[in-house]
C-alpha cells in the first residue's frame, strides 16, 4: 500500500497486526474519536490468517463466550457493507451452517450446544439425517447420526471485509504502514513508551498487540507471557461453479469445513494435528485426506478442480476462546489473540470491546472472561469443543 | 483501445481499467490486488495475467518491472480433480 505520508515519530495509539482484528480495532477507536492511530503491518493487510481462512461466519459454538460474541458479531456483518460505506463487496452470505456428527457422544454434544444457544436468542435446530438431507441434498447421511443447523450463520469475504474496514478506518484518519516490521517494544516503569519497526520508532503509550499467530512474541517484547500457540491448519480452494450448496457444512468427528462461496469456488479445510510452530506450508497428505472426507461425505465435490491450496496459523489459547485484554503487568499494553481459528468471524466485537477497554468506556458485553487473568494459577479444563 | 475494453485476467474479469481504479487507491503490490479484485486467482492462477500485472503495476509506478514483486505461486500448478486426489490416495494406501 502506497502511504502517502512520512513514517510517524509519535501516535497515540499503535495497532500492531493489519488483520481483521487489527483494522477493526482502528476503525472501532477512530469512531469513538481516538486520533493518532497507527496500524503497522509486516506484510500486506489480511496476509496473515486473515487472508487464510475458511471465510466462514457462525454462532453454534459450545461456550456461552463464544456464542455471545460470535452472535453480536453476525449482527454487524449484516449491515457491515452500508455501515462501513465499502465501494467493494464484502460478498455476505447468510445460508447456513449444517454441523453434522456420526455419533452418540456427538449428538449430546449437540443437545447442549443447541440448548445453550437458543437460551442466548441463536436460532439453532437440531435435525435428523434426512433433514440435514433436505437442506444439502447433496450430502451422504450414511454416516451421518445428528446434526445441527442455523440458518443466520454464513460467509464473508475476509480480504475485502478487511478491505473495507481498512477504507473507512482510512477515512477517519487512521494511518497504515505496511510492509513494516515490529522489532521491539520500548517500556519503563512498567508502562509503554514506544515501538521498534524496521522504519523506525514510534513514541507511544498504547500499544494493541492484534498480530495473530505472532501474538506471542509481540507478548514477549514487554515481558508478558500470552499462553498461546501457533498451529499450521491447511486448506484448499476449487475452481468456480454454479451455485449447488448453501450452506457451510462441517463436522468436528469427520474433520471437515466445506463451503461454496458466493463467487462459486469450494473452500475446504481440516485440522490435522501439527506441531506448534510457524510454518504455513502445503502438504499431500493434507490434500489426500481432504479429498477422501470431501468426496465420502459430499461426492459431487470430487468433480471439481482443486485450484489452490495454503496453509495459515490458528493462534490457540487454553481455553479455545479469544484473549481480549488488557494486561496488568504492563501498563498500555493491550491484546487480541488466542482466537483458535475463529478470529475472523468475531472481529466485530473484538474491535468494540478493545475500544471501550482502551477508552474506559463500560464494556458491552462482560469482559471478564475474556481477559488473560482468567488464566491465572489455573489449569484450563473446560474448552470449546467446537472446533475444525 | 480504451482500457475498459482491455481484458487482463480472464478467469476473473479483470480489465485495465480495474487495475488503474485500484493503482489510484494505493494499491502498489500484485499480492494486494489479488486480495481485493482476485486477479490471477482463478484457474489458470495467474498464468495467463501475471506477467501483464507485473507490468502494469511497473509502468503505473514508474518503477522497473524487475522491482515488482511477482505473485507468490501456490499449489497446484495444474487443476486436478478431488476425486482423482482420491483415488490415488486409495491407491497409496493399498
Amino acid at each position: 500500500m502506497k502511504m502517502n505520508k512520512p513514517f510517524p515519530k509519535k501516535a497515540d495509539y499503535v495497532i500492531i497486526g493489519g488483520g481483521i482484528s487489527g483494522v477493526s480495532i482502528a476503525w472501532n477507536l477512530a469512531k469513538k474519536g481516538a486520533k493518532n492511530i497507527v496500524v503497522i503491518e509486516q506484510k500486506f493487510l489480511s496476509w496473515g490468517a486473515t487472508g487464510r481462512c475458511g471465510a466462514g461466519i457462525r454462532q453454534q459454538w459450545s461456550s456461552e463466550a463464544n456464542c455471545i460474541l460470535a452472535k453480536k458479531s453476525i449482527e454487524f456483518f449484516e449491515k457491515a457493507q452500508e455501515l462501513l460505506e465499502y465501494d467493494g463487496n464484502v460478498e455476505f452470505k447468510q445460508e447456513g451452517y449444517l454441523i453434522v456428527g456420526s455419533n452418540e457422544a456427538e449428538d449430546k454434544q449437540f443437545e447442549d450446544n443447541v440448548k445453550l444457544q437458543n437460551s442466548l436468542g441463536i436460532p439453532s435446530k437440531k435435525l435428523t439425517p434426512q433433514e440435514a438431507k433436505e437442506i444439502v441434498p447433496h450430502l451422504n447421511i450414511e454416516d451421518v447420526y445428528s446434526a445441527t443447523f442455523c440458518p443466520t450463520d454464513g460467509h464473508l469475504n475476509p480480504f475485502t471485509t478487511t478491505d473495507a474496514y481498512y477504507k473507512a478506518a482510512l477515512r477517519e484518519g487512521v494511518d497504515f504502514f505496511t510492509y513494516t516490521k515490529v522489532t521491539d517494544i520500548l517500556t519503563k516503569n512498567n508502562e509503554i513508551t514506544g515501538v521498534v519497526t524496521d522504519k523506525g520508532t514510534i513514541e507511544t503509550n498504547h500499544v494493541i498487540n492484534a498480530a495473530g499467530g505472532f501474538a506471542k512474541e509481540i507478548g514477549e517484547m514487554v515481558g508478558v507471557d500470552i499462553p498461546v500457540y501457533s498451529q499450521n491448519r491447511e486448506i484448499l480452494v476449487t475452481e468456480p461453479i454454479e451455485k449447488i450448496q448453501g450452506p457451510m457444512v462441517i463436522s468436528f468427528s469427520k474433520n471437515i469445513y466445506c463451503q461454496q462461496t458466493p463467487h462459486g469456488a469450494f473452500l475446504m479445510g481440516r485440522g490435522d494435528e501439527r506441531p506448534p510452530g510457524y510454518s504455513m506450508e502445503s502438504t499431500h497428505t493434507f490434500l489426500d485426506e481432504m479429498a477422501k472426507t470431501v468426496t465420502s461425505l459430499l461426492p459431487p465435490i470430487g468433480d471439481l478442480r482443486v485450484i489452490r491450496q495454503w496453509g495459515g496459523l490458528y493462534n490457540m489459547s487454553p481455553d479455545h476462546q479469544p484473549i481480549i485484554s488488557d494486561s496488568t503487568l504492563v501498563k498500555g499494553f493491550y491484546m487480541a489473540c488466542g482466537f483458535s481459528g475463529h478470529g475472523f468471524m468475531l472481529a466485530p466485537m473484538t474491535g468494540l470491546l478493545l475500544s471501550e477497554m482502551i477508552l474506559n468506556e463500560p464494556p458491552s458485553l462482560p469482559v471478564e472472561n475474556l481477559k488473560l487473568t482468567r488464566f491465572d494459577g489455573k489449569d484450563i479444563k473446560e474448552y470449546e469443543k467446537s472446533v475444525v | 483501445m480504451n482500457p475498459k475494453d482491455v481484458i487482463i485476467c480472464r478467469c476473473s474479469d479483470v480489465t485495465l481499467q480495474d487495475l488503474y481504479d485500484l493503482f489510484e487507491q494505493g494499491y502498489d503490490t500484485f499480492e494486494e490486488l489479488k486480495r481485493v479484485k482476485r486477479v490471477g486467482m482463478g484457474p489458470c492462477q495467474a498464468n495467463t495475467c501475471g506477467k501483464m500485472v507485473q507490468w502494469e503495476i511497473a509502468k503505473y509506478y514508474g518503477k522497473p518491472l524487475e522491482e515488482v514483486e511477482f505473485h507468490n505461486m501456490r499449489p497446484f500448478t495444474l487443476g486436478v480433480k478431488l476425486k482423482s486426489i482420491k483415488e490415488a490416495a486409495d491407491d497409496e494406501d493399498e
